[in-house]
């Protein structure tokens, strides 16, 4: 990493550099290192949720936590660690894929992934201000209503302050990819990451009002007696269960498209082929996204909204299988007659396929909605979806960081060290979660602290747990990884792996303006259409000319922390007025920030044509 | 700072484009204050029945907000593509959250 | 374009808020912001949809409405979507001045539909005990005219400090764009009133 940067800088100018930084690249890092630290977290929330699970009957944590447990681990791993985890890599490469020298909002780029820190941060303080919150990842009303003490109110906070951060950053990305491309890339060029990316980004930003609106009413209901979900004066509860999923089900297709983009550049990459099938991909991938918003209720078949709508919701999800389908065989397409290296992200893509698949052929039976009350609230759900988000999802990223490693810090993680990863990860990961399919279907219900012995639970559950303990030496081992190639591997080509698009024509990693030019992309692959005719480099699209940059700014940092102090005050509240000083204070700076930043202009600034080209890029 | 006005011929044919789109702007407020009298009389006289009433008011809402939307908005001039997908984008999110508020919520 | 040509461009383009790659993207990315105001707003009208009838023994909204007051504030917020299309046509003639009057106007109009809000709310909590607490359509129905009303409140501040901090220099093609953009969010929020007075008041009075 850039620790040697570190030290000849000096400690403070380092953190104060990424405070400020507006720069995506920077900001990659920053969401990697602290999305990293959330997953960490998860990890451990699921080790203890495992060993409290390892025999019947047993004792180690009290009900209480155990609560406070899975639902921390599920708000923390969604929200706190793939989500960020993807906006590393979706910042760390998009603008690069395409040809930008930033994104479209600098500024709000910082300011999301600000937000969405400071919101993990309050989400994470309940653990010592008195309980986590304890109703579930789902916060189903009316017991997360009338959950005691202030556990909920910290994910009402957290998750507001961590979405908003997040709906900016789709926002932001959607303008990236609409407006700054490099000339010459149409929609039917973009590399399938940018092309999930940009579907992404639409998803969040339909998807999440609805759970800020949640959340509001939650708080409202919560902190300033407004009785939405109270069914002695009239409220319905149904209604956040509704505005929970219409959120909830696109977010899973938010954390699995861009993946789906991810393997799509490691199977073409190292099968030494373009990507069978690219503009089938395209159509599949748009066709998720818009599928992905008409399912949501197959959350709640046994809510109670009738057979009609019951039956409505099955198939709009059955349908999904479709598209589904068709990434999986073109997936396996392009790798037939390939010239296929088995690398670490090789590795795990490859992994992904029959893995994915046994996730979404659950899925489709979980979707029948009269065998739904069957399985509903089982371990056969918690199976279905760790193989869908586990064994998509984080695959997906641990994938995609063996292959964008260099391009984010300049070395190839060692792959002896990533097979090493791999293996007890991939085992580990079935041991746990295969066996969980039958403790469901022989009833063992989720989200139960213990089970009791002589019910033919005992055997499955030990397996699952010594899967869990694979699976923590796996990450350990990545970790390790890390550390290591930081200090005893050699510095990364521009283009270790061969690759077929654009960022693999830049330094690895690249100088804070990108590209010295901008490129001129003549078709899919771009930088393979030029390796084919045997140029070294992208022909550039412009003269050498000054290059306008944005000025950092410590004021994105300063917002979100209005925020977070507000969000303690609007939660303290409830018990002495007082604290409404909190909210005041907190929501003074966060609004004198937005103000300052209001009246100030910001231009940015130009880097001199003549220092580009004698610097070569060290400027 | 720009002088206020600089009148180039090709300023005198924008502007003249500018009053010609000002033009449609007024016609479209004016239909506009119609359609909300006309709402607002629909429920004030009681002249039609209920199930008549609610679907009437519901389209000149719709119909005003078109006016506000591709005019008000510039939703119809060129360039406007890609926010034209977002809103109804957008619209067809908010309509099936709508439809599942009024049908399916165990009221 | 250097920062300089931004600042004091020699002569306006045609449509100077997008004549700059940052004016482009901050009016793309606006019109992306309302396509997701629109699923909020959506939620809040499908609570309200849903709780309509859950007045508690309360009075409900057929009690509660009067159609005169809604009348005059629709009246009021639809003139100054007119008078903020005007302050546009001014902008786009670069005629900074008659922007500045009719954004005054429209700040105008603004303040005193709030005003009238205000005076509603105090009216129902006062002479029906129709509060935020009392019934869940109270909740619903403070929650999503408060949310209309807080887009409002914002919206003025936001125009407001646009007017303050512009006013010593005219336009150019820094600020242009941010015009533009606080004109979009005010016909948005027309937009959703629109709505407002039809399902929310209209159709409550029908019952």
């Amino acid at each position: 990493m850039s620790t040697a940067v570190a030290q000849k800088k000096g400690f403070g100018a380092f953190i104060w550099d990424y405070l400020t930084t507006v720069d995506h690249k920077k900001i990659a890092h920053l969401y990697l290192v602290a999305g990293g630290l959330f997953f960490l977290m998860g990890g451990l929330e699921a080790m203890i949720i495992r060993i409290q699970l390892m025999k019947p009957d047993n004792e180690f944590i009290s009900a209480g936590l155990y609560n406070e447990m899975i639902t921390m681990h599920g708000t923390t791993m969604i929200f706190l660690a793939a989500m960020p985890l993807l906006f590393a890599l979706m910042n760390a490469v998009v603008p690069l894929q395409i040809g930008a020298r930033d994104v479209a909002f600098p500024f709000l780029n910082s300011l999301g992934f600000w937000l969405f820190f400071f919101g993990g941060l309050i989400l994470n303080f309940s653990w010592f201000m008195g309980g986590a919150p304890d109703a579930g990842w789902t916060a189903y009303a009316p017991l997360s209503t009338t959950s005691p003490g202030h556990g909920v109110d910290f994910y009402v906070m957290g998750l507001q302050i961590s979405g908003a951060g997040t709906l900016i950053g789709g926002i932001n990305f959607l303008v990236t990819i609409v407006n700054m491309r490099a000339p010459g890339m149409s929609y039917m060029r973009m590399p399938l990451f940018t092309w999930t990316v940009f579907v992404t980004s639409t998803l969040i930003l339909f998807a999440f009002p609805a759970l800020t609106v949640g959340l509001f009413l939650m708080m409202f209901d919560r902190m300033f007696g407004s009785v939405f979900f109270d069914v002695a004066a009239g409220g319905n509860v149904i209604i956040w269960e509704h505005l929970f999923w219409i959120f909830g089900h696109p977010e899973v297709y938010i954390l699995i498209l861009p993946v789906f983009g991810v393997f799509s550049e490691v199977f073409s990459t190292f099968s030494r082929k373009r990507l069978f099938g690219y503009s089938a991909m395209v159509f599949a991938t748009v066709l998720i996204g818009f599928l992905g918003f008409m399912v949501w209720a197959h959350h709640m078949f046994t809510t109670g909204m009738g057979p009609v709508a019951n039956s409505i919701f099955a198939v709009t999800t059955m349908a999904i299988a479709v598209p589904t389908g068709i990434k999986i065989f073109n997936w396996l397409f392009t790798m037939w007659g390939g010239t296929i290296q088995m690398t670490t992200a090789m590795l795990w893509s490859v992994a992904f396929i029959p893995t994915f698949t046994i996730g979404g052929m659950t899925g489709v039976m979980l979707a029948a909605a009269a065998a739904d009350y069957q399985y509903h609230d089982t371990y056969f759900v918690v199976a279905h979806f760790h193989y869908v988000i586990v064994g998509g999802v984080v695959f997906g990223i641990f994938a995609a960081l063996h292959y964008w490693w260099p391009k984010m810090f300049g070395k190839v993680l060692n792959e002896k060290l990533g097979k090493w990863t791999f293996w007890p990860f991939f085992i580990g990961f079935h041991l746990t979660f295969f066996i969980q399919h039958f403790l469901g279907l022989m009833g063992m219900p989720r989200r139960y602290w213990k089970f009791l012995e002589g019910q033919g639970l005992d055997t499955g559950n030990l397996i699952s747990t010594i899967g869990a303990f694979f699976m923590a030496l796996g990450v350990i081992i990545f970790l390790w990884n890390v550390i290591y190639t930081a200090f005893k591997e050699p510095k990364a080509s521009a283009d270790p792996f061969d690759g077929r698009t654009l960022e693999w024509s830049i330094p690895s990693p690249p100088p804070f303006y990108n590209f010295k030019q901008t490129p001129l992309v003549r078709g899919l692959d771009a930088l393979w259409i030029e390796k084919s005719e045997g140029k070294k480099a992208m022909t550039p699209a412009e003269p050498l000319g000054d290059i306008h940059m944005p000025y950092g700014s410590i004021l994105p940092f300063v917002m979100s922390l209005g925020l977070f102090i507000a969000g303690f005050g609007f939660i303290y509240q409830v018990d002495n007025p007082v604290w409404l000083s909190l909210v005041f204070i907190g929501m003074g700076i966060t609004l004198g920030a937005m103000f300052v930043r209001s009246v100030k202009d910001d231009l940015g600034y130009h880097i001199h044509k003549e220092d580009l080209e004698k610097g070569d890029g060290q400027l | 700072m720009t002088k206020d006005t600089n009148s180039t011929p090709h300023n005198e044919f924008e502007k003249a484009e500018h009053k010609e789109e000002m033009k449609h702007q007024v016609i479209s407020f004016v239909m506009m204050i119609i359609f909300t009298i006309a709402a607002f009389a629909v429920v004030a006289t009681d002249a039609i029945g209920k199930y008549f009433a609610i679907p009437i008011i519901l389209l000149l809402a719709v119909v005003q907000v078109i006016f506000q939307l591709y005019y008000f908005m510039h939703m119809k001039n060129k360039g406007h593509e890609t926010p034209a997908l977002m809103i109804y984008g957008g619209l067809a999110v908010a309509f099936m959250t709508i439809l599942t508020f009024t049908t399916i919520i165990w009221w | 374009m250097s920062n300089e040509d931004i600042l004091n461009p020699k002569q306006m383009p045609h449509e100077p808020e997008k004549a700059t790659l940052e004016g482009k993207n901050k009016f793309l990315g606006f019109w992306f912001f309302l396509g997701g105001e629109t699923v909020l707003f959506a939620s809040l009208f499908g609570t309200f949809l849903a709780l309509k009838d859950s007045t508690a023994g309360g009075p409900g909204t057929e009690e509660l409405f009067g159609l005169e007051l809604v009348f005059v504030m629709t009246m009021l917020l639809l003139t100054s979507s007119l008078t903020s299309v005007y302050a546009m046509y001014h902008m786009k003639n670069n005629n900074f001045s008659k922007m500045m009057v009719w954004l005054g106007v429209t700040v105008a109009l603004g303040f005193s539909f709030l005003g009238f809000e205000l005076y509603e709310f105090y009216h129902y909590i006062h002479e029906y005990e129709f509060t935020f607490r009392s019934s869940a359509l109270g909740s619903a129905f403070y929650t999503l005219v408060g949310f209309h009303g807080g887009h409002v409140l914002f919206g003025l501040l936001w125009i407001v400090t646009l007017m303050a901090r512009n006013a010593k220099r005219g336009l150019n093609l820094y600020n242009a764009p941010k015009f533009y953009v606080a004109s979009l969010y005010w016909h948005f929020i027309d937009v959703v009133w629109v709505f407002i007075f039809t399902v929310v008041y209209l159709m409550g009075k029908v019952g």
